[in-house]
């Protein structure tokens, strides 16, 4: 690990001021940076630890949730509120890590975890998201984990969190602050796509602090986290679906696809949610919905399996949030 | 260090840092030798009540201060990377992985490591029913299983759901063997001694 110098700052103003600092990162919970840290693979200056900043409270707010970036994945999972109006929130956390990881890592921090991509990991290897120009080692390497969907040239690593699958579905937004004041990110627009800068997970800009996670109202109908990995716990997805169904009658009135394990962020599947809507429930209506949010997916050889697996997994999703009793 | 005399550790990390100078040739040795760090800093640590004023070098995880600076080697160092859980340790009462915290995040903040649960003539329900069930072969990961269970033990307690609880909005959780199993994922024993863990932490359930 490289050297580095350390604080902790007791509120925001002072973290925003600390983050200035030269090679400057924020500290959460440090489940992801400090393992990287280990290898070389994030070499920080300067720890701003925050995470014991006063963000720590999930509130209700404009008829949703505001989430504090600094409470923990167990505490969003085993929230009242989070379990009975956003179950695929909980269920998708609860399907993240281990108890341990989960007690201490944040909210703010799941959303910056960087990819799990072994190249990424090996300061020996190429790699244009640890070093920008220096290739990508996966593109004709061992890449089984990697992305099907949204990939580029440059980099075909995948986002690795469970919990930003749900808040795609949900369409939950990011609030974030920073010397010059504060905005709202939708999720959608948070994670980029790698294009020809993978070293680039998010859009934050330089100095930004992930102060909360906005939920809106809880959509109607039933909701699914669907999850798909090597072992049966502990372990990240090889493909997961979160979906929400709304039907009426022998009818889809609306419906919501997110995957994770395929890409560089989570997937919206717009264009199969598009089909969907009005249509009449069917397994084969699923079916289709399923292979239309894997069009366009290349496979880069190991990784073929998951294109046809992630089209499986949504229609099976859809099938189990359909039959959800509705709240 | 403060403990100057000959040990077994003590020649033990001599030898990794003679490694270390060894591989410093090579792309992968990346990191600086020992010494060449950030000042030191000082941490005041409260562990199984006690507090200990330290004077640490900021990368100091609160596991090697454990082990190589209070000299509580209970408490064990398996991947380094929180994948295995041998290293588990309760903050604050909950269950978390020592590896993956640095010492200095941790002042201020009750630690209890595995030779804060019990005594050797009183020991903590979870390691007598891990003796009386036999819940390890090698002895490696158990200080990290039965800290795990502890924690695990109160979150069941407090309703915390998991990935396999049937009904997510249920107020009050079973004790059952899937939710054992799934609940403990993360402490790996590599000799598979599971089936007598799982006992050891049902029966302790009605005592812990």
């Amino acid at each position: 690990m490289q050297p580095f110098t350390y604080e902790r700052p007791a509120d925001v103003a002072a973290a925003l001021a600390a983050i200035g600092k030269p090679g400057a990162k924020f500290l959460g919970g440090g489940t992801n940076l400090l393992d990287l840290m280990k290898v070389d693979a994030e070499t920080p200056q300067h720890l701003v630890d925050v995470s014991r900043l006063p963000l720590a409270q999930i509130s209700d707010e404009e008829g949703g949730l505001r989430i504090g970036a600094t409470v923990t994945n167990s505490d969003l999972a085993g929230d009242p509120r989070v379990r009975e109006r956003y179950p695929v929130l909980s269920r998708a956390v609860l399907n993240g890590a281990s108890g341990q990881l989960r007690n201490q890592a944040t909210t703010g921090g799941n959303l910056l975890q960087r990819t799990r991509c072994y190249y990424f990991y090996d300061p020996s290897m190429p790699c244009n998201k640890r070093v920008p120009g220096s290739g990508c080692s996966a593109l004709k390497g061992y890449n089984r984990i990697h992305a099907v969907l949204g990939a580029s040239d440059a980099c075909i690593a995948v986002h690795p969190s469970d919990m930003a699958v749900a808040l795609a579905v949900l369409d939950a937004e990011v609030e974030v602050q920073s010397a010059s004041g504060q905005r709202r990110i939708k999720i959608a627009d948070f994670h980029r796509l790698p294009e020809a800068a993978p070293e680039k997970d998010t859009i934050l800009g330089n100095g930004e602090l992930i102060t909360a996670v906005i939920l809106p109202p809880a959509p109607p109908g039933g909701q699914i986290y669907r999850k798909v990995r090597d072992r049966a716990s502990y372990d990240f997805a090889l493909v997961s679906v979160a979906a929400v169904v709304e039907t009426e009658g022998d009818r889809i009135r609306s419906a919501r696809i997110a995957m994770g394990g395929v890409a560089h962020k989570p997937w919206r599947a717009f264009e199969a949610e598009r089909r969907l809507a009005g249509a009449v429930l069917s397994d084969d209506a699923f079916a289709a919905a399923g292979e239309a949010a894997v069009k366009g997916a290349v496979g880069r050889g190991h990784n073929d399996f998951k294109i046809p697996l992630a089209a499986r997994t949504v229609a099976r999703a859809l099938t189990d949030a359909a039959a959800q009793k509705k709240a | 260090m403060r403990n100057t005399s000959v040990t077994r550790r003590g020649l033990f990390g001599g030898g990794a840092a003679l490694g270390a100078t060894l591989q410093s040739g090579s792309a992968l040795a990346q990191s600086p030798p020992p010494g060449a760090g950030a000042p030191p800093v000082d941490v005041s640590l409260k562990v199984n009540g006690a507090q200990h004023e330290l004077r640490l070098d900021p990368r100091t995880t609160l596991l090697d201060a454990l082990r190589e600076h209070l000299a509580l080697t209970g408490t064990k160092k398996g991947c380094d990377h929180g994948q295995c859980g041998a290293c588990t340790v309760l903050i604050d009462g909950i269950r978390k992985n020592s590896c993956l915290n640095l010492a200095l995040s941790c002042d201020d903040l009750e630690i209890t490591t595995i030779e804060g649960l019990g005594r050797e003539e009183a020991l903590h329900p979870v390691q007598t029913a891990f003796v009386e069930h036999d819940g390890f072969q090698c002895g490696f990961c158990t200080p990290g299983q039965i800290c795990s269970a502890v924690g695990m033990l109160a979150e069941l307690k407090r309703g915390l759901p998991s990935a396999v609880t049937p009904e997510l909005a249920a107020a009050a959780m079973e004790v059952a063997e899937t939710e054992v199993r799934e609940r403990m994922s993360g402490n790996i024993c590599r000799c598979a001694a599971y089936p007598n863990i799982v006992a050891a932490i049902l029966d302790a359930a009605g005592k812990a």
